[in-house]
């Protein structure tokens, strides 16, 4: 999945030559906490975020006379629109930062914020769409997911999402799989009878 | 003018997908005949239901999604839309006059409501409705068309009246949540098993409205294995503070059963205790905060030999103010238990060792609790401040 699949579209931005105060009064507006900064020709130079601004009027006072500009981050990581979405994964982790610009020809086309990347995440796991969610522990061993997968076509049911966790161990993964129906019993059924472990609502604290 | 009514008649009983689906209309039939043999429904009680009209079903679906049921019906939709509108699924097949049948149980919520809002009666029964699954632009979860969607639709077009929807189906009432979502005059209240396995996945406490609707959507996720000793307590905190908050003109209440310990589509522990207790919440929270305005409806139920009929009778009782106890009649268990492939129960009580002590119980109840908690923080805030 691409950047501009699901990047926010409708950026606010502010100019590097606005006031803090402009800056502080944009945020609660918009309730947002960070805001790009831009040139006169819409040139991306920098970005700043509610904590910069807040720590910034409790050191200094006067918050009508200083530019965004003095007190932005120049050095703004940003990501394109081509990108996939699992890298800026990564760099919202690693960077420990909440929001990244996206830049194409050096123009701010879009954001993600961590909270778009959580929504983005909810709807790869397909929980946004009437389904089922069934978990068949396998051996770690090619060919398992085709499978399983292929147990659920004869059944002629729709899968939504389909995800791989680790286990503990390297000997097993878990296929966790949205599927389009109210009734999976009679799936987990036949899951059952070829031999896989189909894990299943358990009683809290007892072994799966 | 008191007395309560009951929606039924055999038009209701056609809507079945196949002889081996789990919705099977037959439980209507077993209900209705429970009643009767407990000799708690007079003739004079019953009201037949009429067929939604096109532009009534219109209110909540959308023309084409009509029109691809009608075509379902008359077996000349093509595969390939079929699809799109949820129709040749395995949840919903497709069946001969599917859309008819559809209509028939839109059609007898909407005659409860007009019996309710038109002074016939206070309270009334439909349980041939509520397929709360059902969507705008495409059917889902055995449901086509959204009944009580229509329904509430109906009563604010036609009524003006502000309405509170409560749904204690094991699943989440999506179809109605979703309808509903940004209305600031319709309140939604769904109990459920955590759509952490079960269908549809949503129903999460955050989901709580938008818009002008925002704070009106109430969700109440609760563990598998969660026991009546969880269930009804939080019922009877949510429905009160829910029902003083929003004040509504009337309570609608979807009445699906498949908590049910029994039920072979869900995880939960609730048994006939709380199938007796729920009614009497509603009932009570319409009295207090809605002039006494209740309409039932049916909903999700899988057990249709030992839970459906005794779980769905309850409701009929209460609204009579009847206390239904011991055993069921004779005749009842006589005329079906040939038929049923389990044995039949034969109290209006499940016994007290219907399933085996779940551990970690404290657990289970003490999370349900935190989701209670979360789900009225925000009214529970407003109130503090006022
Ligand atoms: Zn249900």
């Amino acid at each position: 999945m691409k950047v501009e699949a699901v990047m926010n579209r409708e950026v606010i931005t502010i100019s590097e030559k606005a006031t803090i105060e402009n800056g502080l009064k944009c945020m609660k507006e918009h309730r947002i906490r960070h805001l790009p900064v831009v040139t006169e020709k819409d040139k991306l130079v920098g970005i700043v975020s509610d904590r910069d601004l807040i720590d910034w009027k409790s050191s200094n006072g006067d918050t009508t006379i200083a530019q965004i500009g003095s007190v932005m981050t120049e050095d703004v990581i940003t990501a394109h629109p081509r990108e996939f979405i699992e890298e800026l994964l990564s760099i919202f982790y690693d960077e420990r930062i909440g929001s990244i610009p996206v830049v194409e020809n050096e123009q701010v086309v879009g954001i993600m914020t961590e909270r778009d990347m959580l929504y983005t995440l909810i709807q790869l796991t397909g929980a946004h769409q009437p389904s089922s969610q069934i978990e068949v522990q396998v051996e770690n061993v090619s060919g398992q997911l085709a499978e399983v997968t292929a147990v659920i076509k004869k059944h002629k049911v729709n899968i939504t999402s389909v995800l791989v966790y680790p286990e503990q161990t390297d000997q097993k993964k878990v296929l966790v799989l949205r599927v389009q129906t109210m009734n999976p019993q009679t799936i987990i059924e036949s899951l059952r009878a070829e031999g896989y472990n189909v894990i299943w609502p358990a009683i809290p604290g007892e072994k799966v | 003018m008191t007395q309560p009514v009951f929606v039924y008649s055999d038009d209701l009983l056609n809507y079945k997908f196949s002889n081996n689906h789990p919705f099977n209309p037959l439980r209507l039939k077993l209900t209705y005949e429970l009643l009767k043999t407990s000799g708690i429904l007079s003739d004079d009680q019953i009201v037949k239901p009429r067929k939604a009209t096109d532009e009534e079903i219109a209110l909540v679906h959308s023309e084409e999604y009509i029109h691809a049921v009608k075509q379902a019906g008359e077996g000349t939709l093509p595969e390939t839309q079929a699809a799109n509108y949820g129709l040749g699924t395995e949840d919903t097949p497709i069946f001969s006059n599917m859309h008819d049948s559809s209509a028939w149980l839109a059609g007898a919520t909407l005659t409860a409501v007009e019996n309710v809002f038109e002074g016939n009666a206070k309270q009334a029964l439909s349980l041939g409705g509520g397929l709360h699954h059902g969507f705008r632009g495409k059917a889902s979860g055995f449901c086509i068309y959204n009944d009580s969607s229509i329904a509430i639709e109906y009563m604010k077009q036609k009524y003006n009246a502000r309405v509170l929807y409560i749904d204690t189906d094991a699943h989440h009432g999506d179809g109605v949540q979703w309808a509903f979502y940004d209305d600031p005059n319709v309140c939604t209240f769904s109990i459920h098993e955590t759509g952490r396995y079960l269908f549809p996945g949503t129903g999460n406490v955050s989901e709580k409205g938008a818009g002008r609707g925002y704070g009106l959507s109430f969700n109440i996720p609760v563990d598998a294995f969660t026991e009546d000793d969880s269930w009804i307590p939080i019922l009877e905190k949510a429905i009160d503070e829910i029902a003083r908050f929003f004040k509504p003109d009337v309570i609608i209440s979807q009445n699906g059963v498949d908590a049910h310990y029994w039920d072979p589509l869900t995880h939960l522990s609730v048994t006939m205790k709380s199938y007796k207790k729920i009614p009497q919440l509603v009932k009570n929270a319409a009295h207090k905060h809605a002039e006494g305005r209740w309409i039932a409806v049916g909903g999700g139920g899988y057990d249709i030999w030992r839970v459906v009929p005794r779980a769905w009778s309850l409701i009929w009782a209460e609204m009579n103010g009847i206390d239904l106890k011991g055993p069921l009649p004779k005749e009842w268990l006589v005329k079906w238990q040939s038929r049923s492939p389990v044995d039949l129960a034969k109290k209006w009580e499940d016994s007290e060792d219907l399933y085996t002590p779940i551990p970690r119980k404290q657990e289970i109840c003490d999370k349900n609790q935190l989701m209670l908690t979360r789900a009225l923080q925000h009214i529970r805030n407003e109130q503090r401040s006022v």
